[in-house]
């Protein structure tokens, strides 16, 4: 095969024809451009998505008050508070491989200092909470077993909360109001940002729910458990033994409905990654739409292009061009744009998301194999798109095509 | 190379089928060509001198019957074996010269050597090319689209890309159809030039002045040989383009 002279025949004749080449490439690098974008923005999504779900704690398992189907009415999440204290106490005592529990109450209130005063959420947990969580302090000391146990009032506070209260001051050792009950600040958490559901996970208070719920919110059940398990591969078994625990403890026949809901953490993060993925997916696909169009394009210059270089193609055989040099330079062509289109596509798109990042605060996370992907995706496409014009040159009729007006 | 003739045809026909129609273009040709020869067919619109070219230029292939190119039989060869035929022993001039369009007189003249086996460098055909447009007059226009040139500079860019590949053959079918007389006399000296150094030459055309120019002319006529002769009074081209310098020279009164 004469593959190098012939290559040199294809990129003269797209030089020849520079505009049109160029048009016809910007159809790809338009395609491929979209596809690395949007794939970058539905990666974006979906890595923060999974940062988000990881920063509610490893291996954890959330145990909620009510059922979503009890009896016939569903009174929703931590609704019917059949969670009582000695459930999580009777958790903490019975099922093996458990690492921590803590027992949650939520309210929201407004809270004060000095003449400050701001509306904010209320958690009551155990000392246990920080390490279910991850969530470690910025600045001072949690509330201890101690604190717990006593029902002490002392509590720590968000960085939101921190802020709209006291500014840049110090809140630590300061007393913050809470249904006019003074709690001492022991420490300042450090900032979790949004949650998936665009809540400021930092507007918050926590203390402990035993002090919340003797002096804040009142009532005598749970909301939800959090439970944390120290071997992941225990994780599946310890959830049915909650269950049948609390079945028991809530005196359950066989064949009623819980009234209780056990998640864990790895069924949420499922969820939401899923949804991601299917953004994702979505969003390529869109973004491949406009690669097979601009591919499209190809077939539709290269089948103008082998019509009007008729008698180019006629002189080219008449001198001695095996079918085979004429089918080679017609498809070089075509993957010469296309792949040509595909790389300066693969600068563009990584382009855009670099500046859809820095300016619209989208994240976005560009891997080698979309690059690679998208790149060989549009080699394809030109070969493929390609081939029949190319065929369709090659098997002219010398004759005739040197006879071709 | 052998010492026989280069081209020999033995009862050629070619039929051409459309339809339910069958057309015998060619019906029962032979002809023998020697080696430095330059003949002109001849013959009107449907003569057949066209289908006859083609299969001359390994274009076509006959129907029935042989033609024997430089002692080897070609009529069974497949499309690339004729491709490589056409490369290495046939050079093409056409009448509407069918040069690339934007592209230079060089790259147009180097064409034959890209789809040669030879493998040479970029350089080697550059030099290759540049030579031979030298020897048609061209020197200093090597760079020139075709539509920068004139018409007969167009036609010896032709004639500069058929020569390239050294050929034992040059096929030219009515070289001078979209000429001026003048340029015309000018492409049959090249024409001349070539054929005393040995090419052999085939020209078809319809115009008796133009036949002059040959050694032998073949009248064809409903698809056989009407008439071939050797030409008694033969034109010369370079003495009457001197001629007409010298005439172009005198004062007029």
């Amino acid at each position: 095969m004469r593959i190098a002279p012939t290559f040199n025949v294809a990129l003269r004749a797209l030089r020849r024809n520079k505009l049109r080449s160029v048009l016809t490439a910007l159809g790809i690098i338009i395609g491929v451009g979209a596809v690395i974008a949007m794939v970058g923005i539905g990666n974006g999504a979906k890595a923060q998505v999974e940062a988000q779900i990881a920063s509610l704690g490893q291996n954890v398992i959330l145990i909620f008050s009510g059922s979503t189907t009890s009896s016939g009415i569903r009174t929703g999440w931590g609704g019917a508070g059949t969670l009582k204290i000695e459930d999580a106490e009777a958790i903490r005592r019975e099922v093996p491989g458990v690492i921590g529990v803590s027992e949650e109450v939520v309210s929201t209130t407004q809270v004060a200092a000095g003449n400050q005063n701001w509306f904010t959420r209320i958690y009551g947990e155990s000392a246990d909470y920080f390490d279910i969580r991850q969530w470690p302090l910025a600045d001072g000391a949690p509330f201890t077993s101690q604190d717990v146990r006593s029902a002490n009032k002392v509590c720590v506070i968000g960085r939101t909360t921190a802020t709209q209260i006291y500014g840049n001051e110090n809140p630590i050792g300061q007393i913050l109001r809470i249904k006019e009950v003074p709690f001492t600040i022991t420490g300042v958490l450090t900032p979790k940002g949004l949650s998936t559901q665009g809540v400021d996970q930092d507007d918050i208070v926590i203390m402990p729910y035993t002090s919340a719920m003797k002096r804040v919110i009142g009532g005598s059940t749970l909301r939800n458990i959090n439970v944390q398990i120290g071997d992941p591969q225990q994780l599946e078994a310890a959830q049915q033994q909650i269950i049948s625990l609390l079945r028991q403890r809530h005196n359950i026949r066989p064949g009623r409905d819980d009234d209780f809901t056990v998640r864990n953490q790895q069924e949420i993060a499922q969820a939401a990654t899923a949804t991601s993925r299917v953004m994702t997916l979505l969003l390529g696909a869109i973004a491949g739409v406009s690669l097979v169009v601009g591919g499209i394009g190809i077939m539709n210059i290269m089948l103008v292009s082998v019509t009007e270089r008729t008698r180019e193609i006629g002189v080219r055989m008449a001198v001695g061009a095996h079918g085979s040099d004429i089918l080679t330079q017609f498809l070089i062509e075509a993957v010469t744009l296309s792949s040509v289109g595909g790389l300066i596509g693969i600068v563009c798109g990584i382009g855009a998301s670099k500046i859809l990042s820095a300016y619209a605060n989208w994240p976005t996370l560009i891997s080698i194999s979309s690059i690679a992907i998208a790149f060989l995706f549009s080699a394809a496409v030109g070969i493929f798109f390609g081939f029949y014009p190319a065929r369709k040159a090659a098997a002219l009729d010398p004759i005739e095509a040197l006879r071709y007006e | 190379m052998n010492n026989g003739p280069i081209v020999r045809l033995v009862d050629v026909h070619k039929t051409y089928r459309t339809g339910e129609m069958e057309v015998a273009a060619v019906r029962g040709i032979s002809l023998e060509i020697k080696r430095g020869e330059f003949v002109a067919l001849m013959g009107a619109s449907g003569s057949g001198k066209s289908t006859l070219m083609n299969i001359l230029g390994c274009l076509d292939r006959p129907t029935t019957g042989h033609y024997i190119l430089d002692g080897a039989d070609v009529s069974g060869l497949d499309r690339d074996e004729l491709a490589d035929i056409r490369n290495r022993k046939i050079g093409f001039v056409f009448q509407n010269f069918n040069l690339l369009p934007r592209t230079s007189a060089r790259e147009n003249v180097e064409l034959p050597l890209v789809y040669s086996a030879q493998h040479l460098t970029n350089a080697d055909l550059r030099e290759r090319a540049d030579r031979v447009l030298v020897s048609v007059g061209l020197a200093g226009r090597e760079d020139h689209h075709p539509s920068q040139l004139s018409g007969g500079q167009q036609q010896r860019v032709a004639i500069a890309r058929a020569l390239i590949n050294q050929p034992e053959v040059l096929l030219a079918d009515e070289p001078t159809g979209n000429l001026d007389s003048r340029t015309s006399v000018e492409v049959m000296a090249i024409f001349q030039q070539l054929n005393e150094r040995g090419i052999t030459v085939i020209m078809v055309t319809h115009e008796q002045d133009i036949a002059a120019y040959a050694k032998r002319n073949v009248m064809m006529r409903d698809g056989v040989i009407l008439n071939d002769h050797l030409v008694s009074q033969r034109s010369d081209a370079a003495s009457q383009l001197r001629q007409e310098h010298a005439s172009a020279l005198q004062p007029t009164k």
